[in-house]
């Protein structure tokens, strides 16, 4: 179990620095200077000149590449060009928004999905199933963001029950704030059931055919003890690895749902940043989006023998 | 070869709106593009079916050639990341080694990625366009295909008819084009019609944000971003897009479930 914990754990490092030079390496075959960028045309030769110099882009490609993750790993992922704020502290201030809605609603898509998606399982074939299958799959196809602008349309428009613009942070006022995230955390829940029903229900399906359920079921257990007891945390496994790969996925898209409904998360950072062609903020972002996937995987691998111990056997 | 409801259903949403799509580039009933001022945010009436926007566009018109442009970059986009992954899934999961290892780790850095995080900064670097996204779209995605053909590869190259093949004396590429290609196509057929739809779905938010195919050309994404500021004024602006996606996607699923229950007999989901 240790063994397996810390073979995993190693296996992610040179994931990471792999990311991080592919990050690197994709933002300087950027067409223009950086330099010429923050100075606009008008400026001097030798002004260009001692700004690369500063900035260090004068140096062969591999020490820019060192000294740029020598500053990442303690922090520093260098300043906006827009605004000449450091870029770390501006990317945590917007993830804190973000963070908030993504994890509410993959747990509340969770608690949803995983007993919609054994129950269909259970009742394989039957009236309950097809309709969780047709449900899981109409959600499956409704695009977030139109989902999103439907639910403004119907509850802040129509309704006039939420609001439509703005966000007002938890630490001003907290009533205030759940207001604005209503409607976002709603709109992903309902999309992410789709995705976790359909998961639950195909893994519930193949455990249910073991035959140590047949035993369970054979020394006389009820059958709601042998769902949740037997098979529930060995159908959870699955469903657990996909909930990475979904909080991956939202992490990478969340910029339409910001956009939907004008929150100031990290998604809306990055895509401001592109269109900016603030390259230090993109190059922030996305490094820190993909560590973040790949540490949430890391730990989802390192909690699945818990529910699985064959996979830390080998 | 038995056909079952998933894939005609799915099978005739994605046709009808592929013959849509291919209607609009001969024809649609208005200009798509033409500005006329008098005619704004027109309720859906008998002259524009699905009413008008901000810049007395007809939706139907512009809806038509969105589906063009959306199927277009569906079906480019999937073809060039079956062929990219499939060549290296290939190249990986046959020779293995070093080539190998250097492979999978460079599509494991790949994958490390959500796939939309990929395409957004590479569209930051070439820029939003056509091209651009089928590009980005392809390089995102290619990694998954490259992933399971690799596994296929890895299983089929030990079965006997592989062996055989060897034995007989045929070229390492013979045998892959003549016996491992063949035995993919019913994986690859599934993979990619899942693609297709994760590319509807992507090239359609990358255009809500703005990074996709540059306005004024219309794409389903572009003209949900412009229908946001007027919901109230106008709300068909938001509805029919979102319809079409949603249908297109559907289709996509469906059809995918369908293939997969044809295909994979053994397969109970």
């Amino acid at each position: 179990m240790f063994g397996y914990a810390l073979r995993r754990t190693l296996s992610a490092i040179p994931t990471l620095v792999l990311v991080a030079i592919s990050v690197f390496v994709l933002l300087r075959v950027v067409p223009g200077d950086p330099a010429l960028l923050i100075l606009g045309d008008a400026a001097s030769a030798e002004s260009l000149a001692s700004l690369r110099r500063s900035m260090g882009l004068d140096l062969p490609l591999w020490q820019q590449f060192s000294h740029w993750i020598a500053r990442v790993l303690v922090g520093d992922f260098g300043t906006a060009i827009t605004n000449g704020q450091p870029v770390l502290p501006l990317i945590i201030d917007r993830f804190s928004v973000t963070a908030v809605i993504v994890l509410l609603s993959v747990l509340l898509a969770s608690l949803v999905a995983v007993p919609l998606g054994m129950v269909a399982a259970w009742r394989q074939n039957s009236a309950t199933d097809l309709a969780v299958i047709a449900g899981s799959t109409l959600l499956l196809s409704v695009p977030s963001f139109w989902l999103g602008l439907m639910l403004l349309m119907l509850f802040g428009v129509w309704l006039q029950w939420l609001p439509v613009v703005g966000y007002v942070g938890f630490g001003e006022n907290a009533a205030i704030a759940l207001t604005f995230i209503i409607m976002p955390v709603v709109t992903l829940t309902l999309i992410e059931i789709g995705q976790l029903t359909r998961m639950a229900r195909a893994a519930t399906i193949d455990v249910l055919r073991l035959d140590y359920v047949a035993h369970a079921r054979a020394k006389g257990l009820s059958e709601g003890v042998v769902l949740f007891r037997h098979v529930l945390p060995n159908a959870f496994a699955p469903t657990l690895s996909l909930i990475g790969v979904i909080l991956g996925n939202l992490l990478g898209g969340i910029a339409v749902i910001e956009t939907v409904f004008t929150l100031p998360g990290l998604g809306r950072l990055l895509v401001d940043a592109i269109f900016q062609r603030d390259y230090p903020v993109v190059q922030g972002c996305m490094l820190f989006i993909a560590a973040i996937y790949i540490v949430v995987n890391l730990l989802i691998d390192l909690a699945y023998p818990w529910f699985d111990p064959r996979v830390a056997v080998e | 070869m038995v056909f079952n409801a998933n894939m005609m259903i799915g099978g005739g949403l994605v046709g009808t709106i592929s013959g849509v799509a291919a209607l609009a580039t001969v024809w649609t009933p208005f200009s798509p593009t033409r500005v006329s001022l008098s005619s704004r945010f027109q309720a859906p009436s008998s002259l524009h079916w699905l009413g008008t926007d901000e810049f007395g566009r007809d939706v139907l018109s512009r809806l038509m050639v969105g589906a063009e442009t959306s199927i277009g970059v569906a079906l480019t986009t999937t073809v060039v990341a079956l062929v990219l992954g499939m060549a290296i899934g290939l190249t990986a999961g046959y020779l293995r080694g070093w080539v190998d290892r250097v492979l999978m780790s460079l599509n494991d850095t790949l994958l490390a990625f959500p796939g939309i995080l990929f395409a957004m900064g590479l569209l930051a670097v070439i820029g939003p366009s056509k091209w651009g996204i089928v590009l980005a779209l392809g390089l995102a995605y290619a990694p998954t295909v490259a992933r399971v053909v690799r596994g296929s590869v890895l299983s089929l190259r030990e079965r006997e008819f592989i062996e055989a093949s060897r034995a007989l004396g045929n070229g390492a590429f013979y045998t892959l084009i003549r016996h491992i290609v063949p035995n993919t196509v019913s994986p690859m057929i599934v993979l990619a019609t899942s693609l297709f739809g994760l590319v509807i779905l992507s090239e359609s938010a990358l255009s809500f944000l703005g990074l996709g195919v540059p306005p004024p050309a219309p794409t389903w994404g572009n003209m949900l971003a412009s229908a946001r500021p007027h919901l109230e004024r106008a709300p068909w602006l938001a509805i029919a897009p979102g319809t079409m996606i949603a249908l297109c996607l559907l289709g996509a699923n469906l059809l995918g479930d369908g293939l997969r229950d044809l295909l994979d007999p053994r397969s109970t989901r």
